[in-house]
């Protein structure tokens, strides 16, 4: 708007040029390449990519990995989201009232948030430690054997759900709570005027008046399951353990262990493309249970 | 009548209301705990049935060796906290140099142009690591802060969340300042940065936070011990001593306190940035 005439383009240059360059170097030559990559065999030692078409998508779907890896995705999701609903709704309807003391409870649930994924995994493996845990511990006193948690095929998905919550309720918390915020006293007002009781006015008026921010976290939650990383890589420590392969651990692998740049990338696309269906379908069944109009 | 049914249920709500805080806040509390009284345990006691909820005898040996072993420690805190603080400084001038641009600066292609910013925000950090990776070794940078941060010259999301903010100022108080004869440089610094203040301090903090606990990018381009970051340290420590839980629940201790440390006088801004910033984690 303002600056029409006079404005000397190199100092515009000047404002950009860090940012475009980055666009470029970083974003567009990698996102073209990565394409390219994706359709070669390439080691980076060796001679040039070896261009092989679509060899690698297929032999990536043809792969008894792949769909393993799509399972433990899956797994961890129907584990994850609906604890991470309940939990985050809990905590945004506490963090709700103004009672004394909230603030600390606001903190507590917030240090998670703030630690890195590393240093949390390493606290959760050692919280989910069979024998030395304290988790099994406090399973024990109320007479419950523990599971083997990290190092069982069943379990070691659970266990990496239980850190996810602790880690990631009090950032989704929050985001409930602006939610709730949002919502008019006055329909719980007239709610209670017709008799309505507590679940009454949980499933008619909170839920259905907080859709739009459960939608939102239900979308970002399935997102970053499709990204899990560093609680994998640190609480499971053995890379040929199959229940903790998921899809960016792999695609490390493949990249940066041995070296196999095209099926890595090829495997990245892969990612993607799942995380964009997934992400679209779920905008398309919105319409379903989510309300917009308050 | 009405009165003393009204108030049973307001106490029945509240003893729920306390059960459910105090569920929710040992699920919360526990696992910080266990790692504190772990920290100041010896290693005899670390494997013991039935489990210590206290140690014996408070030791802080776990410290000492967590800087004496043959692991350079205090070396990834010192090199996390420089790539953090830098990382921080790059991303918040190259996408305030450019939001300012987005916002105030009419050219041709503009609009298409940041559609494209847009656009690339899509695609995840996954697809893009690798070819970086190769980008960064045909430069010679692997291996390198520099080529650890020289990506944070871009980030589509911090640009567009400054342009949102720069697009409120009016445009009056540019028009004075360059009738004053004002410059691109000292507008920009004098006005567009002093008043996205806020908005720079929000971006500022949650930049630092994702810097300092990132462990993907710097794992894939720092290979000597010498220079990891913090987080990378640990991963590795945890592999080398995987079963010296005092010495890895120091370490993971240590790593929290710069980031409360910075909670603690910037709260306010961590919340709202990290609600604005939910999908770009």
């Amino acid at each position: 708007m303002v600056y029409k005439k006079g404005q000397k383009i190199t100092t515009i240059m000047l404002f950009l040029l860090p940012s475009l360059l980055g666009l470029l170097l970083f974003s567009l030559i990698p996102i073209g390449s990565s394409l390219y990559l994706s359709l070669t065999e390439w080691d980076v030692i060796g001679g040039p990519p070896q261009f092989i078409k679509g060899d690698n998508y297929l032999n990536i779907l043809k792969s008894e990995e792949f769909w393993r890896v799509l399972k433990n995705t899956l797994y961890f999701i129907i584990l994850y989201l609906p604890l991470i609903l309940i939990s985050s709704i809990a905590v945004g309807t506490i963090l709700n009232r103004k009672y004394k003391g909230i603030a600390i409870y606001r903190t507590l649930f917030f240090i998670p948030v703030l630690t890195s994924w590393v240093a949390g995994a390493l606290i959760w493996r050692w919280v989910l430690s069979p024998e030395y845990g304290v988790i099994n511990a406090l399973l024990g006193y109320i007479g419950i054997k523990g599971p083997g948690w990290l190092y069982d095929k069943t379990w070691a998905m659970p266990g990496i759900v239980l850190a996810s919550i602790w880690k990631d309720t009090g950032f989704f918390g929050l985001i409930m709570l602006a939610g709730l915020q949002g919502i008019d006293p006055t329909y719980y007002e007239a709610a209670e005027i017709d008799g309505a009781g507590r679940w009454g006015k949980l499933w008619k008026i909170t839920l259905p008046l907080i859709s739009p921010t459960i939608f939102f976290v239900t979308v970002i939650s399935i997102i970053n399951s499709f990204q899990l990383f560093p609680q994998i890589m640190v609480m499971i420590i053995d890379r040929n353990f199959a229940a903790g392969h998921v899809f960016v651990e792999r695609i490390y692998q493949y990249a940066f262990k041995y070296y196999k740049m095209g099926y890595a990338t090829a495997f990245s696309w892969i990612l993607f493309l799942l995380i964009f269906l997934v992400t679209l379908l779920q905008f398309k069944l919105q319409k379903r249970w989510v309300s917009y109009d308050t | 009548m009405i009165h003393k049914e009204k108030r049973k249920k307001g106490s029945r709500s509240k003893t729920i209301f306390y059960l459910l805080t105090t569920i929710t806040s040992c699920f919360m509390l526990v696992p910080f705990f266990w790692m504190v009284v772990t920290s100041l345990k010896e290693r005899g006691a670390l494997m013991v049935i039935p489990i210590q909820w206290w140690p014996e005898k408070i030791s802080f040996k776990a410290y000492q060796e967590l800087f004496s072993i043959d692991f350079p420690f205090a070396r990834s805190i010192a090199n996390s906290l420089f790539v953090a603080g830098m990382v921080t400084f790059i991303t918040v001038m190259s996408a305030a140099m450019a939001a300012y641009v987005f916002a105030k600066i009419n050219f041709r292609g503009r609009e298409i142009l940041f559609s494209l910013y847009l656009a690339t925000m899509m695609i995840p950090s996954q697809v893009t690591m690798i070819p970086n990776y190769l980008v960064l070794k045909y430069l010679g940078l692997l291996n390198s802060f520099t080529g650890l941060m020289l990506p944070s010259i871009f980030n589509a999301f911090a640009t567009f969340m400054l342009r949102q903010n720069m697009k409120s100022i009016p445009d009056a108080y540019l028009e004075a300042a360059e009738l004053d004869g004002a410059s691109h440089i000292t507008i920009f610094f004098r006005i567009i940065l002093a008043l996205s203040k806020p908005a720079l301090a929000t971006l500022a903090v949650i930049t630092f936070m994702g810097a300092w606990n990132d462990y993907l990018w710097p794992l894939i381009i720092l290979t000597e011990r010498r220079k990891m970051t913090l987080p990378v340290g640990l991963s590795l420590l945890n592999g080398q001593y995987s079963s010296r839980y005092n010495l890895l629940m120091a370490g993971a201790l240590i790593s929290m306190i710069p980031i409360l440390i910075v909670y603690a006088f910037a709260h306010r801004y961590f919340e709202q940035g990290l609600s604005i910033g939910g999908i770009k984690r």
